[in-house]
This record gives C-alpha cells, sequence and structure tokens, in this order.
C-alpha cells in the first residue's frame, strides 16, 4: 500500500492524481489552504478506494511551520512513499512589473516555499532511503518569456533545484521527478481561450503517476511538449527577444 | 469565460458567461451577466440547458463522491458527477443506476432537473423516485435540504424543475442490486404497431427493461415495424469475457452537409430492420452497449452537419395510444423525415413525483430531425397539433421549437411552479415557452 503525501493537495492537477492513488487503495494525507475543499476532497477519496485520508491546512509561505506540518503528514502515514507537490499560482505578469512586493511574494509561492518543503522533506526521504518526490513546475520555466517570465523564472528555479536534488538523492534510493506540463484546463488557467493544445487534469494526472512508478526523472506532459520546448528552447536569444509567443 | 453555447442538438447556438463551480460549500458567484443558469454535461438536446446572453454555472466541478455505503446502496455525491463515475465505482461493487437514460454522460444535477426515465420506466418509474434528498442552493444564499418528506413542495418542484429552482449541490440516491455487469436479452422483429404494442404489454411484467426501434419509412401494412428489445440483469455468467467490449470510435470534424437524408435513413433502416435474421435472437450482452448504444461514438451528433437537429419525443395517454401512434408515424413517414433511430416505450403507471415531469402513463415516441431539411419546423408543429388533442406531452430536454401555448398546454402545473422559480435563474427555454 503505497503512502502519499500531496502539498498543494485541492489543486486540479493534484486532485485528479489522487483520486488515481486513492482508487489504488494507497494512504494519503492532503495539505492544502481550505479545510472545508479538504473535507470534501477527503470524502471523495474515501468513497473511491482509499484506505485513510488525513488532511490538514496551511499557507505554504509559513514557512516556519512547515517542519511541524511535515512531521505530522510523516507521522500520520507511518512514513512517505510519494510526497507531490502541486500548489502554485499563475502570477498577473503586468503587475509584478510595477510591484516589487507583488513580485516577491509570487516568486515565493511558487520558488521559496517548495525550495524550503523540499529541503526538509530531503532530508527525511535520503535518511528513509527509500521513496519519490515529485513536484509541478512547468514548459514556463524552460524558457522566459514577456507575459510571465516571473512565474517562468520561479519554475526554473524550482527545475534547477530538482535537478541537483536529484543527482543527490539518486544515491540513496529516492527518485526525483520534474513534472513539466504544457497548458492545462484547470482554475488556473480559467480565463484562457483554449485550444487545441490544452489538456484535461485527468490525463496529465495519469501521466504523471505512470512517470511515478516508472521512476523517470522528468516528464513533459502531454508528451508533444517536449518537442514544442526543444524548439523554443533553440531559438538564439537575438531572434527570441524579438517574437511575440 | 465567455462561450459560444451549444447543447447536444448543436441547435440553438447561444452566448454566455460561464462560471464554474469548484466548491459545494461556498456561495453561488454574482453573475456579472443578467440571469444565471446551472449547467451539468450539456447533454439536453435543445435550449432548456443554455441561458443566451446570461451566466452558466458549470456543474461539472462538483464532482466528488461524498458517502456511499455498499451493504444498501445509498451514495451520496455532489450533483456534478456523472453517471459514467458512479457505474465504474458502483457496477464492480454489485449495484448499478436504478435508472439512466440512454447516455452515461449526464449529471446527477442534470438527471434530476429534467426527472429523466430509461428502459424500466414500466417498473421503476423515474429518477426523481429513487432521489432520497438533496440541497438546493439559491442565489440569495439561503441552502433548502429537500426529500419526500422535508420541505417536499420544493422536493417536487426542483425534479424535473428545468435548473430553475436553485442549484442542486448535492444528492443522495438509491441504487439497485445487480449479481453482474451482464443483460440478458431479447429481440424481436416486429411486422407493425399492432404487433408491438401486443409484445409490450406481454413483456411489461417479466422484464425490467422493454424498448423498441421502429422504421418510420415503412408505410402501408408495414407501418410501425421494428424491433422490440426486452432484458434483464442477468447472473453472472461463467463465461463471460472480464472487461466490456472496447469501442470508441468518434465523429471528428462536423461534416459540411448533413449525412442524414431521405436516402441514407430509408437504406440504413432497411438494413436495420433486415439486420437481424431471426425473428427472435437472444444475447448475453454487457450493460455499456446494452444501455449505451450511442455513446461508443464520440461527438455523433455531428452526423447531422453543421445546421445541428432537433429530437422530438411526445408521450401520449394510453386510451389514445394505438390509434394515434399510427397518426404521428404515418404523419412522419410521409414526408420523408424520420431519423436513425425512432424510439418506441410503454411508460408505466407511476405518477411522476416532479410538478414538471415529462414521464406520465402511456406511449411514448423519440426521434431526431436534421435541421438542414426545411419541412423538419412545420413537421414537428403538425405533430405536436396532434400530441395535445389527446392530450399528451413533449420533452423540454429534447425540445428547442414548441411553442408557448403548446408547452403550457402539455404542462398546466407550470403556473404553480413558477413561484418555486429562482428569481436569479432562467432559460432560453423557459424565456421562449413563457414570454
Ligand atoms: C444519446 C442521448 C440519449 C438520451 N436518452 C434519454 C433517455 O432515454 N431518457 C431521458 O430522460 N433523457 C435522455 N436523454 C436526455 C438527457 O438524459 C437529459 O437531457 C439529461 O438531463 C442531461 O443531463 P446533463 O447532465 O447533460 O444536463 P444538462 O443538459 O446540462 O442540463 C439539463 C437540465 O438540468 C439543469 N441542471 C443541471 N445541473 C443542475 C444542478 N446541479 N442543479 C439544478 N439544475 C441543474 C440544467 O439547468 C438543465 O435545465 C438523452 C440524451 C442523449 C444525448
Ligand atoms: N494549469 C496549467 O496550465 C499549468 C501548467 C503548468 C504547470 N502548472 C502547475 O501545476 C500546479 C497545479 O496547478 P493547477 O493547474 O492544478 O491549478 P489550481 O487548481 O489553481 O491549483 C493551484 C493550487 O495551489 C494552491 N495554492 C496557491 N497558493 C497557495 C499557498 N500560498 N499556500 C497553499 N496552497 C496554495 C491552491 O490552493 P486553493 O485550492 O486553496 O486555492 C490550489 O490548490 C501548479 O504548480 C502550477 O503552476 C499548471
Amino acid at each position: 500500500m503505497q503512502r502519499v503525501l500531496i502539498i498543494g493537495a485541492t489543486s486540479a492537477i493534484a486532485e485528479a492524481v489522487a483520486r488515481i492513488y486513492a482508487k489504488r487503495g494507497a494512504r494519503l494525507f492532503l495539505w492544502g489552504r481550505s479545510s472545508s475543499k479538504l473535507q470534501a476532497m477527503a470524502d471523495d477519496l474515501g468513497v473511491r478506494g482509499a484506505v485513510a485520508v488525513g488532511h490538514a491546512s496551511l499557507d505554504v509561505n509559513e514557512i516556519q511551520e512547515h517542519a511541524s506540518m511535515l512531521d505530522r503528514a510523516w507521522n500520520e502515514l507511518g512514513g512517505i512513499d510519494v510526497l507531490l507537490i502541486a500548489h502554485g499560482t499563475l502570477p498577473d505578469q503586468h503587475q509584478c512589473e510595477i510591484a516589487v512586493d507583488i513580485a516577491l511574494r509570487e516568486f515565493a509561492t511558487n520558488a521559496t516555499s517548495t525550495i524550503a518543503l523540499l529541503t526538509l522533506a530531503a532530508q527525511r526521504m535520503e535518511q528513509a532511503g527509500k521513496g519519490s518526490i515529485a513536484v509541478i513546475s512547468s514548459v514556463a520555466g524552460d524558457r522566459g518569456r514577456a507575459n510571465n517570465y516571473l512565474y517562468g523564472s520561479a519554475k526554473a528555479a524550482v527545475t534547477t533545484f530538482l535537478s541537483g536534488l536529484r543527482q543527490r538523492l539518486s544515491h540513496h534510493g529516492v527518485n526525483v521527478l520534474t513534472i513539466k506540463p504544457g497548458f492545462v484546463d484547470t482554475p488556473m488557467t480559467r480565463d484562457f481561450k483554449k485550444g487545441a493544445l490544452w489538456a484535461k487534469p485527468s490525463a496529465v494526472a495519469s501521466g504523471i503517476v505512470n512517470a511515478l512508478d516508472k521512476r523517470l526523472s522528468s516528464v513533459y506532459l502531454p508528451w508533444f511538449w517536449q518537442g514544442i520546448m526543444i524548439i523554443i528552447r533553440s531559438i538564439p536569444e537575438s531572434i527570441f527577444k524579438r517574437l511575440r509567443l | 469565460m465567455r462561450r459560444v453555447g451549444r447543447s447536444w442538438g448543436r441547435y440553438p447556438v447561444t452566448t454566455e458567461q460561464v462560471v464554474t463551480l469548484l466548491d459545494r460549500h461556498a456561495p453561488l458567484p454574482q453573475p456579472d451577466h443578467g440571469f444565471a443558469l446551472p449547467i451539468g454535461n450539456a447533454r439536453s438536446y435543445g435550449d432548456s440547458c443554455l441561458n443566451d446572453g446570461g451566466t452558466l454555472y458549470a456543474i461539472r466541478g462538483l464532482d466528488r463522491f461524498i458517502a456511499f455505503d455498499p451493504t444498501t446502496g445509498i451514495l451520496t455525491c455532489e450533483a456534478g458527477v456523472l453517471f459514467s463515475d458512479i457505474l465504474d465505482l458502483v457496477v464492480p461493487q454489485g449495484w448499478f443506476l436504478p435508472v439512466t437514460p440512454g447516455t452515461r454522460f449526464i449529471t446527477v444535477g442534470g438527471a434530476i432537473a429534467n426527472d429523466v426515465h430509461g428502459k424500466n420506466h414500466h417498473r421503476a418509474g423515474t429518477f426523481g423516485h429513487h432521489v432520497l434528498a438533496f440541497e438546493l442552493l439559491r442565489t440569495d444564499g439561503s441552502r433548502i435540504r429537500c426529500s419526500p418528506d422535508e420541505q417536499s413542495d420544493w422536493f417536487s418542484a426542483t425534479i424535473g424543475g428545468l435548473g430553475l429552482t436553485g442549484v442542486i449541490t448535492w444528492a443522495t440516491i438509491a441504487l439497485r442490486r445487480i449479481a453482474s455487469p451482464w443483460m440478458s436479452a431479447e429481440s424481436h422483429r416486429f411486422a407493425n404497431l399492432d404487433t408491438f404494442f401486443e409484445l409490450s404489454q406481454a413483456s411489461n411484467q417479466d422484464y425490467e427493461y422493454t424498448v423498441s426501434w421502429i422504421d418510420c419509412a415503412a408505410q402501408g401494412n408495414a407501418l410501425g415495424r421494428g424491433l422490440f428489445s426486452r432484458a434483464n440483469h442477468a447472473p453472472n455468467p461463467s463465461d463471460a469475457p472480464a472487461s466490456p467490449p472496447r469501442q470508441r470510435i468518434g465523429v471528428p470534424v462536423t461534416p459540411p452537409l448533413s449525412l442524414i437524408n431521405p436516402y441514407s435513413l430509408r437504406i440504413f433502416n432497411w438494413l436495420y430492420y433486415h439486420r437481424q435474421r431471426k425473428s427472435v435472437r437472444h444475447d448475453t450482452v454487457h450493460y455499456q452497449p446494452f444501455f449505451y448504444p450511442l455513446d461508443g461514438i464520440s461527438d455523433w451528433n455531428r452526423i447531422y452537419g453543421p445546421k445541428g437537429f432537433v429530437q422530438y419525443q411526445c408521450v401520449v395517454p394510453p386510451t389514445a395510444a394505438e390509434t394515434t401512434m399510427r397518426e404521428l408515424v404515418r404523419t412522419i413517414g410521409n414526408e420523408g423525415g424520420g431519423s436513425f433511430l425512432a424510439v418506441l416505450k410503454q411508460f408505466g403507471a407511476k405518477p411522476s413525483c416532479g410538478l414538471l415531469s415529462f414521464p406520465r402513463e402511456g406511449t411514448t415516441l423519440a426521434l431526431d430531425f436534421p435541421l438542414g431539411d426545411q419541412r423538419t419546423l412545420p413537421l414537428l408543429d403538425r405533430l405536436d397539433a396532434i400530441v395535445a388533442d389527446v392530450g399528451g406531452a413533449v420533452y423540454p430536454a429534447k425540445d428547442a421549437r414548441m411553442s408557448g401555448p403548446s408547452f403550457r398546454k402539455y404542462y398546466p402545473s407550470w403556473e404553480a411552479f413558477s413561484r418555486f422559480i429562482d428569481p436569479g435563474l432562467s432559460s432560453s427555454f423557459w424565456r421562449r415557452v413563457t414570454e
């Protein structure tokens, strides 16, 4: 039986992942912000087959509380096989350009909090000598673009941090998975016009669980984003700076 | 998000602001565009799930189970849970939906708001008969817990209430026990309408599910010929394959013209009728192809071309059933219209529990008409006149065109119902038939 801790559990993508584990009869601990949403999600996962579902709410920016929260999750589950970090916000890039405090707060939510969580969780996982850490980064972290480079740079920090962490933990039996979704139809992207490139959270979730099962290092979801990002990364900066994409 | 809306018939085309509901405990967001209307999975055919110029509350985001007791089969879930999700959960545990329409891609809220019926109407009544309780969230923020004995007036206004009394946030339903996912089914070829009524009469007692397909193109002595299907849930057959047959093909694009025309129809109907060589066939079939033959073809509604189609479903009372059905089928056949699937079924005597529920004792006929064909709308008006004359009714869930006077004649309790309408809600359908 798998023991799964999800941070940012009420995210649409994370909830879809949790349903897959519930169906497998996993034990879960959900960490989110809204206790009514967490309770509704826990009831649902119980009906779907989860053996036990605990939950607790905490804003990830309350970094001083991370350690006690992680202790609680570790104790309740009796150890952790899969840690998924999924929380995130999509900042208004324009606001980030005119207000330093907004830019830094958004960077904290999307990067600093995740780095703090990973630092503590890695110690525990390293000690256990097994399990997987998966973090939802983004294709946006592969290259900065004018219309969302605050978000992109936060995801780039996470991606790079994970790459180093992966090297370190690979000697200790712990797999580290970087998840790079493209466009996903979730509350985060509610106001975007959706087209053919958009994926459903359930499809991305099965890709995530599949990558976890196979202990992959990094995955683009859906797969075709790998090709798109190879092209985008290969454009010389002198040309890229003039593009509108 | 603004969207261009379409229901299953791809007609009419509307524009509305869509707001997805994600948390059943949260109050309803105030619409910034006119009236609001809850929308489930948009499997209604016409405009009853549309709200042109207004707001839609997308309920699919409320898709959580709340509780399920596998010993009693009592299920509580949020209103946006799909029937397909319920089946995936409960069939392996020996339970089945008490009533299901011909598609499993509908929500629990949509099933209540149209008080849907299935092939077992003569035994089980409508979906509303199996609803034990639900919560209604009004736009003023109040919440009404409804059941047959709590706020029962709100209960019966909301069942079949077309989404107008408030948003159903969750519901509790009673499931039906099954021994296996398999059905033991029989198909009988019948030569005309008289034989249909005889077969139906003879089957209602011993078969939980009955339905017929008829060939609308056949006239004269063969008027109303077709295939009669009857079935029961089967015990677990020893030789059953482990999983249902996988069949999911799709219609990827809308063809520029309707593929349905008098020629293709006549050929299809002839082939369908003669497909079965023996006059009786027995089969053990999985519940999916049995109940949901069309769910295997995604976006099949596109075959009618860019103009879309309307479905017409009426019910006529038992005393007038035989003569009226004959008249309806003859009128349709004379026009060369009619459809791939003309479906005929006898409803049972159990009165529906909703103020505006469509099902009532008698015989029901349902068929599709392409809107590209100019004869369609005048023909449907003629059918309406026939149905109204004998005190029948037409199903709003499948309607995009009935007139206000026809609606009010079919549903005399519409005025009593109006008192329960949430002042913040309205639909394209409701404005069309009452204004
Ligand atoms: C292939 C096919 C076969 C069908 N066969 C049958 C059949 O055999 N018998 C039958 O009865 N019907 C049948 N139907 C029609 C279908 O079952 C109904 O239209 C059903 O109500 C659709 O549910 P939905 O979730 O898609 O709701 P929608 O079509 O989105 O909405 C239906 C109504 O429910 C209201 N509503 C939705 N959610 C809520 C909520 N949470 N609270 C309050 N109101 C709400 C909407 O406002 C609207 O008035 C069939 C449809 C198709 C496409
Ligand atoms: N959607 C996309 O197109 C896309 C593409 C690439 C990557 N991603 C990434 O995928 C992940 C999941 O996002 P999603 O698309 O599923 O969107 P979502 O449903 O909006 O999820 C975001 C989640 O983050 C939580 N959150 C935000 N700030 C928080 C904070 N300070 N403390 C605790 N929790 C906080 C939110 O909590 P509440 O529920 O309480 O609001 C919410 O559950 C994110 O990391 C996102 O960056 C998304």
